[in-house]
């Protein structure tokens, strides 16, 4: 059922962009904007097709009565453009095109003049400062061929979120152009790399989707991996290493309170939190055999999922209701993706291409699973559908790994040691379709990038 | 560095005794540094070399040239220096294994030795992988493989509570380049005393 919902999006994200503002019009009748996608028989996701025409629209300043509010209104309206154009699906027009100014629109736009500069959405926006450190923002998206108001929104602040504001209003334009849910006002947890590769250190370190507001969780002392957000919480788990031995620990984000989870016998890793935030998944090694287990958070009892005594079982992965389970084993050999049933039973093989198929992920939206691939020295990122079919590689370098979803299953960011330089380390994102592959600018060499949830 | 130290130190000291107790501690750091560097595959000739440097650099008394040249020849017994020289405190592992080859096997009898000379010792076997794998897998490989080395230690007659068994996985490479050359060296178990 979900999964066919996924294609009919998809087919509507493949369709020119253009065909979007058709698709706004009815969807303004019927105030639903989801299901309307226009599945026509000819039409199907295929990646080797050329990359779409992003669409032109125009960010105007947001305007502002006083100096104050006009210097915020700028820097916001150019947070929207930079995050309208990372995502490859918009094609932000310089604003030194622009005809009309921001003041005058504050009584309406003059659609000829935004159409004579090719613009086919336009974004407007006014910015208040009141009572000192809080702004109210409010915000208008236009189609100029249909001469009409798409959306509007008011948002309140304290003056120092406007960045959250620009990335609010940057998710509601996402959605109502192409149907899906944003992911503009989400953070990246990842691990910040410093020194020579013998003794790197390895933080942990967060900053928002674009770069910014970077903040150093742990301090270096103790070697950081893996981390994952919590789905529900401001929570990160993560590998620390406590007295020379690898452990899962548990963080909270804005007190630095920390603890190392359960009493395992053996070193733990590879810990992911469970859809409702309850569990966490995880591996632990012993006596040479590593095997998953759960451990719910509440009660601290522990699980065993798999008990295989002569196979590496790692890197699990929930489906996103929560009822099954994808990991890798190298059971039959070397590593490939299984997927099985949340307590651990019934387990299936759904990768048998050429290679070994490590780290699987599932989309939050459940119709596909993102993994790790190599082959012959080379190293994939790829996607595949839970059944096994549709495998699909978006990228390959000396190294790729350790994918992570965008919370609206659209795009992937992972980390690359490239070719032409296999001692850099740095972050990677790219549209599931295969397109719009970016460096994410860090400022240390970064890898295992880990996506929010959207913030609330 | 430290022969700067020694020095500085011997001047300081009076008694024979309290001379030959500084010795050891300088010793003993020295020997820290140099593991934390790794070059555990250090040939017997660079040995010779810093040896022979110190003999001619330093003209001080007869007494300290005495000391100083027993500490660098023969790392002081017992200590991670002395595996490393004496015994060999890694062993080396084929692509995607936790099998012990017969060399390392050999090694880990001796090191087996080495531990009943000195019973008042524990140690961590760390297990490392190089570099072509994932992160997950290569922490689970790390520990197979210390888990193996730990496994033969015991074989040989050793107290298992004697052991402790980590993995680094491909966090802490040993050699640095991205070839066949450096891969072998940095799949290894390396025995640290504690």
């Amino acid at each position: 059922m979900s999964f066919f919902e996924g294609k009919k999006r998809s087919r509507l994200y493949r369709r020119g962009l253009g065909a979007f503002i058709v698709v706004w019009g009815i969807a303004l009748l019927l105030t639903l904007a989801v299901p309307i996608a226009p599945a026509r028989a000819d039409l199907r996701v295929d990646i080797t097709r050329g990359q779409v025409e992003p669409m032109p629209i125009a960010v105007s300043n947001f305007f502002g009565a006083s100096e104050e509010a006009g210097e915020f209104g700028r820097k916001i309206s150019e947070v929207i453009a930079r995050n309208l154009e990372r995502s490859g699906l918009f094609r932000p027009i310089d604003n030194r095109a622009f005809i009309q100014g921001s003041e005058s629109m504050q009584s309406g736009p003059r659609f000829a003049d935004w159409r004579q500069i090719n613009a086919q959405a336009l974004v407007t926006g006014r910015v208040q400062v009141v009572a000192g450190d809080r702004m109210e923002v409010e915000f208008r998206l236009w189609d100029i061929f249909a001469e009409e108001h798409l959306v509007g929104l008011r948002l309140g602040s304290v003056s120092g979120q406007w960045r959250r504001i620009a990335h609010k209003v940057s998710d509601e334009i996402y959605r109502r152009l192409t149907g899906e849910v944003g992911y503009f006002d989400t953070r990246i947890v990842y691990i910040a790399e410093t020194g020579p590769a013998d003794k790197r250190t390895k933080r942990l370190a967060i900053m928002d989707q674009d770069g910014h507001n970077l903040r150093y969780l742990t301090d270096g002392q103790q070697m950081a991996l893996t981390p994952r957000f919590s789905p529900t919480a401001q929570e990160i788990t993560y590998l620390s290493y406590n007295q020379g031995i690898p452990r899962v620990n548990l963080l909270k984000i804005d007190s630095g309170q920390q603890e190392v989870l359960g009493k395992f016998p053996g070193m733990t890793f590879a810990p992911r939190f469970s859809p409702d935030g309850n569990s966490v998944i995880l591996t632990m090694a012993t006596e040479g055999n590593s095997d998953i287990f759960e451990m719910d958070l509440r009660s601290h009892k522990v699980h065993r999922l798999t008990n295989n005594p002569t196979a590496t079982e790692t890197a699990p992965s929930y489906s996103p209701n929560g009822d099954a389970i994808v990991f890798e084993s190298d059971r039959s050999g070397e590593q490939q993706i299984y997927v099985m049933e949340r307590k651990g039973s019934q387990s299936r093989r759904i990768t048998f291409g050429k290679g070994r198929y490590m780290t699987p992920v599932w989309s939050p939206r459940g119709d596909l699973i993102a993994f790790t691939k190599s082959h012959r020295g080379r190293f994939y990122i790829g996607v595949i559908k839970p059944d096994g079919s549709g495998e699909r590689i978006l990228s390959q370098d000396y190294l790729v790994e350790g994918p992570t979803w965008a919370p609206n299953g659209r795009v992937l960011m992972f980390f690359r040691k490239p070719s032409h330089n296999p001692d850099s380390s740095e972050l990677v994102s790219i549209d599931i379709t295969g397109h719009n592959e970016r460096i994410v600018f860090t400022t240390t060499d970064a890898s295992d990038p880990a996506w929010s949830p959207l913030t609330p | 560095m430290w022969k700067k130290l020694f020095a500085v130190r011997s001047m300081l000291l009076v008694g024979a005794v309290l001379f030959v107790a500084g010795a050891c501690e300088s010793a003993s750091e020295d020997s820290t540094v140099t593991i934390g560097e790794g070059d555990a595959v250090q040939t017997a000739e660079q040995i010779i070399d810093s040896d022979s440097a110190v003999d001619s650099v330093d003209a001080a008394p007869v007494e300290e040239l005495d000391v100083a040249s027993v500490d660098l020849s023969a790392p002081i017994p017992g200590t991670q220096e002395d595996l490393v020289q004496n015994v060999g405190d890694r062993v080396l592992f084929d692509y995607d294994s936790a099998v012990l080859t017969p060399e390392g096997r050999r090694t880990l009898e001796r090191q087996a030795e080495w531990l009943r000379l000195f019973p008042e010792h524990s140690i961590m076997i760390e297990g490392h992988c190089d570099e072509r794998g994932t992160r997950e897998y290569n922490l689970a490989l790390g520990e197979r493989r210390s888990h193996a080395a730990r496994e033969a230690l015991i074989a040989f007659g050793i107290d298992p509570s004697r052991i402790k068994t980590t993995s680094y996985g491909k966090e802490r490479p040993y050699a640095l380049g991205h070839n066949k050359e450096s891969w072998k060296l940095n799949r290894r178990a390396v025995s640290v005393v504690n």
